[in-house]
């Protein structure tokens, strides 16, 4: 299906395609921090490198797709063969997470202009651009790394311009910096906790490749080393992915950042340190480990359930919409751990098609955020009042969006939660089942709370005049939104992918 | 029992540190000294790997005498094939050096070596945590400088509490008919 690229394609370009996919943000992003032009160089600079990494992570698809079954694709880094080199390796599991990614970072990198103009500080536009696609970079490397520490470098690159984002968030509330202060030491924790896991498995099996792990450690079997490593690492990506109960530094992080940082990292941030606990759980570890069908049990399933129920719960009562929205992707955290805390590829595939379903929905509905803090400069419901008639266009997406994130049938979001229940339902968990459904509703009480204000009640200030985001918020938001609408359509595009990257991890997929 | 326990008295050692740098993180007030903390929790971490790294009566891993001519012992015939000593060829014997040493890695004293050597990738490893390491101190302080200068105190209890004023403000403000708390 998707030959033709590969047909157009240069072959420097296929046969170098993991490496490139990093080097280029790694490259553009120290060169844009020094551009000159008030950051609107480095801004083109970063549509240019974000469209080419798009166009790359489409050749690697293609690339895995053209086998049957998907093609595991293993380039060495600087000619050092694997195991002992560091591998990058691509399969039909992360080329999903990269291709997401770079869409992602495409479109929030056209949409981020008018805001970072009216929220950046003229003189640190640049760098703020170059921390962007520094953190680019981090996520990029963390899909695409075949190596357990390699992954631990790219986690924390990511992770430091993230700080760095956050905290330039000061410029329009002071309390990003705090809350750019707790994520360090948060993420922190995390990253080094994940370090001391492969550790143990480093003395355990003395590789760190992960396929030479996954063989190794069917050799040395559940020994405590093992265990404890398995511990850590599951902690150490839980806190970064925000798992409940790990997940108190997201709702400061993501409710005073800069409104393109927030869209960014709300669509992918959480959802590549969730790819890399599947790669965790299902690659390198296995099912027959006893301790992981436990943890799987015991850990995941509640910590997903009490993460839908919980969040959902103090969403509705945040008087921030940013928090409100925060609050919720906790919650919808927890609907892919509970996909995964199944062990079946059905529910990791509907995990992983939720996964990308709610970057779509999310980054929808904080670009839409975007524009409003940009032409009314307010994050509150009772800012929100009114503004379905005076930004009709902006409204609109945002109401698809919020459509999609309850579930409402035709949006994406139903099709996930179908792909969910029914993988519950299939593993005989009707009770989760339910509790998925109540999550739901909800979700319609925190959703419906702001559709209402937005569409139903008079706006509060009456000179509010007709006021839409300009047109490089409304194309990659309308984008989205549309996305969200074909794929709750027809949803066998993306839901084919993400079946793809199950079965990659179930059939084969070790070595 | 005992001897178990004073065995492994690095781990120990690695342990306590761990856990008072926890500790001074999540309990010091101060921003400054919760940074420390994370900084002592690092530091056993970069313990840990080069503690995991020791071999009984291992030395450091630069191969030396008998090692060293044949660039390792387990590549004797290899090295032989391209004529022997030692820098005759830089790229070819760094590439064996590498290889010599990843086999290291796996088991280093049954690879026919004269000498034992510690394991080196745990120290490569840790030259790239302390790296990080350093990075995140860095923009930990510096964010902590902005604190300092956006609020005034480096206390986190009191810009906590900064902080709680604005939202009963912005309450508040969205809700003008309630009585505010006493």
């Amino acid at each position: 299906m998707m030959e033709w690229i590969l047909q157009i394609a240069p072959v420097w370009a296929e046969a170098h395609a993991p490496a490139l996919l990093i080097l280029l943000p790694l490259l553009a992003g120290p060169l844009s921090a020094f551009l000159p032009g008030g950051g609107r160089v480095a801004w083109m600079l970063t549509m240019l490198v974000t469209a080419l990494c798009t166009l790359i992570s489409l050749i690697l698809l293609a690339q895995v797709q053209s086998v049957e079954g998907g093609a595991i694709i293993s380039y060495a880094m600087g000619g050092w063969a694997p195991p002992y080199g560091i591998e990058f390796r691509i399969d039909a599991l992360n080329v999903l997470v990269l291709l997401l990614v770079s869409v992602i970072a495409f479109l929030t990198s056209i949409f981020s202009w008018p805001t970072v103009q009216s929220e950046i500080a003229d003189g640190k536009r640049a760098m703020f651009y170059g921390a962007f696609q520094v953190c680019f970079m981090g996520l990029l490397g963390v899909a695409a790394t075949g190596d357990a520490f390699n992954l631990f470098v790219f986690l924390e690159l990511s992770s430091i311009a993230t700080y760095v984002l956050v905290a330039l968030g000061s410029g329009r509330d002071r309390r990003a910096l705090p809350a750019a202060i707790n994520y360090l030491l948060m993420g922190t924790i995390g990253a080094s906790f994940y370090v001391v896991g492969v550790g143990f498995l480093y003395a355990a099996t003395g590789t760190l490749n992960m396929a030479d792990l996954a063989i190794q450690l069917q050799d040395v079997g559940g020994n405590r080393a093992v265990q404890v490593g398995f511990a850590f690492i599951l902690v150490g990506l839980g806190l970064k992915a925000a798992m409940f109960p790990l997940h108190q530094w997201l709702p400061n992080a993501y409710a005073y950042s800069p409104s393109f940082v927030t869209a960014f990292l709300a669509a992918t941030a959480t959802k590549v340190a969730i790819y890399a606990m599947i790669r965790f759980l299902f690659s390198v570890f296995s099912l027959e480990f006893a301790f992981e069908g436990m943890s799987l049990a015991l850990i995941l399933a509640p910590m997903g359930i009490a993460a839908m129920l919980a969040c959902s719960f103090q969403a509705i009562f945040q008087a921030d919409i940013r928090r409100t929205l925060a609050y919720s992707s906790v919650a919808q955290v927890g609907y892919m751990l509970l996909g995964i805390s199944l062990g079946t590829a059905a529910g990791v595939s509907a995990g992983m098609f939720h996964l990308v379903n709610h970057a779509l929905m999310k980054g929808a509905l904080f670009m839409a955020m975007g524009g409003v803090i940009l032409t009314y400069q307010g994050t509150r419901i009772h800012d929100f009042a009114g503004l379905g008639r005076s930004a009709p266009w902006t409204m609109t997406a945002f109401a698809i969006a919020a459509l999609s994130l309850i579930g409402v049938p035709l949006t994406a979001g139903f099709q996930s939660k179908f792909a969910l229940v029914s993988a519950l339902l299939d593993s005989g968990w009707w009770w989760a089942a339910l509790i998925v459904v109540f999550s739901s509703v909800l979700a319609v009480i925190y959703m419906g709370r702001i559709l209402e204000a937005v569409f139903f009640r008079a706006p509060n200030n009456p000179h509010k005049q007709h006021k839409e985001a300009p047109l490089l918020i409304l194309l990659p938001l309308w984008v989205l939104a549309i996305a969200n609408i074909w794929i709750g359509v027809n949803g066998n595009f993306v839901y084919g992918l993400a079946r793809d990257a199950a079965s990659a991890l179930f059939i084969g997929g070790v070595s | 029992m005992l001897e178990f326990v004073l065995e492994r008295g690095n781990y120990w050692a690695i342990i306590g540190l761990m856990m008072i740098g926890l500790y001074t993180l999540f309990s010091a007030t101060n921003l400054i000294k919760k940074l420390v903390g994370l900084s002592v929790f690092q530091t056993s971490i970069i313990l840990f790997y080069i503690s995991l790294s020791r071999i009984d009566g291992g030395t450091a891993p630069i191969l030396y005498g008998g090692d060293a001519k044949g660039h390792g012992g387990g590549h004797g015939e290899e090295a032989a094939g391209h004529g022997a000593a030692a820098g005759a060829d830089a790229a070819h014997g760094a590439a064996d050096a590498t290889h010599g040493a990843a086999d290291a890695a796996h088991a280093a004293a049954n690879h026919g070596m004269e000498h034992i050597y510690s394991n080196p990738l745990p120290h490569v490893l840790m030259l790239t945590a302390i790296v990080v390491g350093v990075a995140t101190l860095a923009v930990g302080l510096a964010i902590v400088v902005r604190i300092r200068e956006a609020y005034g105190t480096i206390e986190s209890d009191e810009v906590r509490a900064m902080d709680l004023e604005v939202a009963r403000a912005e309450y508040a403000v969205d809700h003008p008919d309630e009585a505010p708390a006493s």
